[in-house]
């Protein structure tokens, strides 16, 4: 029998970013609170000290910080007739774990949605016909506009400190900024650091064209920062250790750098790490959440009642809780009826790599993972005019690399020699003297592209792992031939030696060996009922509605852009309901 | 491909490395004049797997002019102590089965070996591969004949008694890769030799006052971790 512990007000399962978004509203509300995370406890100091955080075997290929998957991982397979074989070593994405979840170890690169990707489906048949959007195509509408979740977005990057150049202010479109951006009620909150070579020489070659390039929105700090709820950041020294390192300066926003400070202290709120949830327990009608049950860190079971229960652990971990907890009617790919583990999707993500002579310096090293890059959004979402392209979707395209890690980062031409005298010649030659220019695309949703649970495989606590089905579909072939066509055209004109492009082949089955995008999406849909999602517009479960589920997995399609920036949005727009109405009479917010 | 004069590993070591080795090492014992490299007794290669390792790593990442060789930078005794890392235990990785040795390549490593066993399997297989063809073990081939088998496992295109050569050879070529160019905390890397070559300058993680320099040369060499610098 597991230790039955002190009932709460709420428990929280995951303790990144949403889960920490969640933790403040909640306990400012006054109520208890206990935050399970599956992970050790980590802060700025003394887990991400220099110079130790400086070390590309433990972090950047070893992965320290990232969820082991000797204990858990996912299978997959490329078409639901398969049989699905474990994700044994980390490759296509990095897990996060640990106290700020993928959060320590991100990128920084803080986006809104573009607004006519909230109402994709209603916006393509507005703009291009019904008859655009191939029949297993499953993407659908955001049960929330731009406009609901523009406040919010403000706050998070007020929170975060995010550097950036406003391109449309209340409407007025602003020189240096996105003009494809939807209107923002404030500038950012801090300017832009400069941007780094690579990034200038894009740039101007983006400019020739008509293009208007402006600065990615960066999640790292670049002034001294105090944030919203008081809590002070330092500026980023470009160090090129932002992805896959947790920042030594307080520079990179994470939950430990803008919001976990206000928490520590608060009696009313516990973290308990090394707590590995295994099931939300429901009571006997099957809609009513009574608490959890985890393993502790001493591997006893434990089961934690609380009220309310917000399931804040990252996309695929939500979505096979729900699948191990029976919280919802599972996807059935054959039907198309249920909705756990539905519209999984991803990213493609091509790029445009330049050979400059020797007497350009790159300088790789110097970079951060947002900051000092240069970004065009002219062919991404629906920003250009697709009726000629036969395709839905797009890419931002950016420049500026987040860090010249020597092991994984280097840049030498595909044939040039891999090993002996002729790689060493290369490696020297090109690492200060080469470029990547990504296309970072967005990934629709289909109906034979989803999440279950693995009939096979297990954790180490003997629970069926998560199944992913999954591979490209023709429509992200010609996104990415598309956007890297346009790549092309720009770094032809920088006058590299050589340049090559990285792209898909038509038919190219989705390789998980090669990273590309953490950036998992779906499985726990947003939707405007029951029968086409998991939760409603302020992401509450509809089958267990003191259930509340937030992060990537609610995303119906994905995006070209990073997945924070819209994630967080939604929990804040959420927050503010449970704040204003909710916890005054906790129900159904939304009528079924 | 620019032509270097060609050093033997072994005279290069004794000019230039034991200094280094012993800085490095303090209280390890010297193994036998005649087995490179000195001065470095492995912990998880046994005398035979050390031998195909150095010689594996020298002609992978060999001596010439562009920069240290891979023995000289300490890649092997990298690769021996990872082993004994939980690395090497296969720690990080899911290990458990069935193993689907025929799924499709793009599903990643479906082997049920760890690094450890890898190597192990591969180094005794490859040897095997090397006697049956060449009557000899592959640290004693000439080093065209070990370049053209390490080429082959490369492709693919021997079949060796155990692991595919394919994966055998992409674990070490990974591993290598790690040796030259992690911090020299791990036992590669010595002297910064690899980031030097590239021009990496290591930990210093700090370009606050080259924000506004684009395009101009970093100056500065390299830190490591514990503070070494060149």
């Amino acid at each position: 029998m597991p230790t039955r512990k002190k009932p709460v007000d709420a428990v929280i399962i995951g303790f990144g970013w949403t889960g920490a978004i969640l933790a403040k509203t909640l306990t400012d509300a006054g109520l208890s609170v206990v935050a399970l995370e599956r992970g050790p406890a980590r802060d700025t100091a003394p887990d991400f000290e220099y110079p130790r955080i400086i070390d590309e075997l433990k972090h950047g290929i070893r992965g320290e910080l990232w969820q082991p998957l000797a204990k858990e991982t996912v299978t997959v397979r490329h078409a639901p007739n398969e049989v699905a074989s474990p994700y044994r070593q980390y490759g296509s994405f990095v897990l996060g774990n640990g106290v700020g979840g993928a959060g320590v170890h991100w990128n920084g690169q803080l986006w809104r949605a573009s607004p006519e990707e909230l109402r994709i489906r209603s916006h393509i048949e507005q703009r291009y016909g019904k008859k655009f959007i191939p029949d297993d195509m499953t993407i659908q509408d955001y049960p929330v506009t731009f406009e609901e979740l523009e406040p919010h977005f403000d706050h998070f990057e007020k929170v975060c400190g995010v550097a950036g150049t406003a391109g449309n202010l209340r409407g007025t479109i602003r020189p240096g900024g996105n003009p494809f951006e939807g209107a923002r009620s404030s500038d950012f909150p801090q300017s832009p650091l400069p941007a780094v070579y690579s990034a200038q020489l894009f740039a101007k070659a983006a400019s020739d064209f008509g293009y208007k390039p402006f600065p990615v929105p960066a999640a790292n700090s670049t002034t001294a920062y105090t944030n919203p709820y008081g809590v002070r950041m330092g500026p980023c020294n470009m160090c090129g250790f932002c992805e896959r390192f947790g920042c030594f300066l307080y520079s990179k926003a994470a939950p430990q750098t803008t919001i976990l400070p206000i928490l520590v202290n608060r009696p009313n709120l516990e973290v308990r790490s090394n707590s590995y949830v295994t099931r939300i327990l429901l009571d006997k009608t099957g809609k009513r959440a009574t608490g959890v049950l985890y393993v502790d860190q001493d591997g006893r079971e434990v089961e934690q009642p609380a009220e309310l229960v917000v399931l804040s652990a990252f996309q695929l971990h939500n979505v096979r809780l729900l699948l191990l907890s029976g919280v919802g009617k599972p996807y059935d790919p054959v039907t198309g009826k249920g909705v756990v583990g539905k519209n999984y999707a991803y990213q493609m993500v091509g790029a445009t790599t330049a050979f400059f002579s020797q007497d350009v310096e790159i300088n790789p090293f110097i970079a951060a993972g947002a900051a000092g890059m240069t970004v065009i959004d002219e062919f991404n979402a629906d920003h250009f005019d697709h009726s000629a392209h036969g395709f839905i979707g797009g890419s931002m395209i950016y420049a500026g690399g987040t860090g010249g890690r020597p092991i994984a980062q280097m840049l030498i031409p595909p044939d040039a020699p891999r090993w002996g005298s002729g790689w060493k010649e290369a490696v020297k030659k090109h690492y200060r003297h080469s470029a990547s220019f990504v296309t970072q695309g967005s990934v629709m949703s289909y109906r034979d592209r989803y999440l279950d649970l693995d009939p096979t495989y297990k954790d180490s606590h003997g629970l069926p792992l998560l199944r992913m089905t999954f591979d490209w579909h023709s429509n992200e072939f010609k996104m990415n031939a598309y956007s890297i066509a346009r790549l092309e055209e720009i770094v032809k004109t920088m006058k590299a030696e050589r340049f090559v492009n990285e792209m898909f082949r038509p038919g190219t089955p989705y390789d998980t060996r090669i990273y590309q995008s953490t950036h998992t999406t779906g499985g726990a849909i947003i939707g405007s009922n029951p029968s086409n999602s998991v939760i409603n517009r302020y992401s509450q479960s509809w089958d267990v509605s003191n259930l509340f589920i937030y992060g990537a997995s609610a995303f119906p399609q994905n995006i070209g852009y990073n997945p924070t920036g819209l994630l967080a949005g939604l929990a804040y727009f959420s927050a503010a309901k449970l704040r204003e109405s909710y916890l005054k009479s906790p129900g159904r917010l939304v009528d079924a | 491909m620019t032509t270097v004069p060609r050093f033997n590993r072994r005279d290069f070591l004794k000019v230039a490395a034991p200094a280094a080795i012993a800085l490095t090492h303090p209280g390890i014992p010297a193994g036998s004049a005649e087995d490179a490299p000195p001065r470095y007794v492995p912990t998880f290669f046994n005398a035979i797997e050390w031998k195909f390792i150095n010689a594996a790593v020298d002609r992978l990442i060999p001596v010439d002019a562009h920069g240290p060789g891979g023995v000289e930078a300490g890649v092997p005794i990298f690769i021996d102590r990872q082993m004994d890392m939980p690395y090497g235990h296969g720690a990080y990785f899911y290990m458990q089965g069935p193993f689907h040795i025929d799924a499709h390549p793009t599903l990643g490593y479906q082997l049920q070996y760890t690094p450890r066993e890898l190597y192990k399997l591969g180094i005794a297989a490859a040897d095997s591969a090397c006697k049956r063809t060449k009557s000899r073990t592959f640290a004693d081939l000439p080093h065209l004949d070990q370049e053209q088998f390490l080429a082959a496992m490369e492709r693919g295109a021997v079949v060796l008694e155990g692991p595919p050569a394919a994966t055998f050879f992409g674990q070490l070529l990974s591993n290598v890769r790690e040796g030259y160019f992690a911090d020299p905390l791990y036992g590669g890397n010595r002297g910064m030799g690899g980031w030097k070559m590239i021009g990496f300058p290591g930990a210093r993680a700090d370009f606050t006052n080259w924000m506004n320099q684009q395009g101009r040369a970093y100056p500065y060499g390299p830190v490591s971790i514990n503070g070494s610098k060149s």
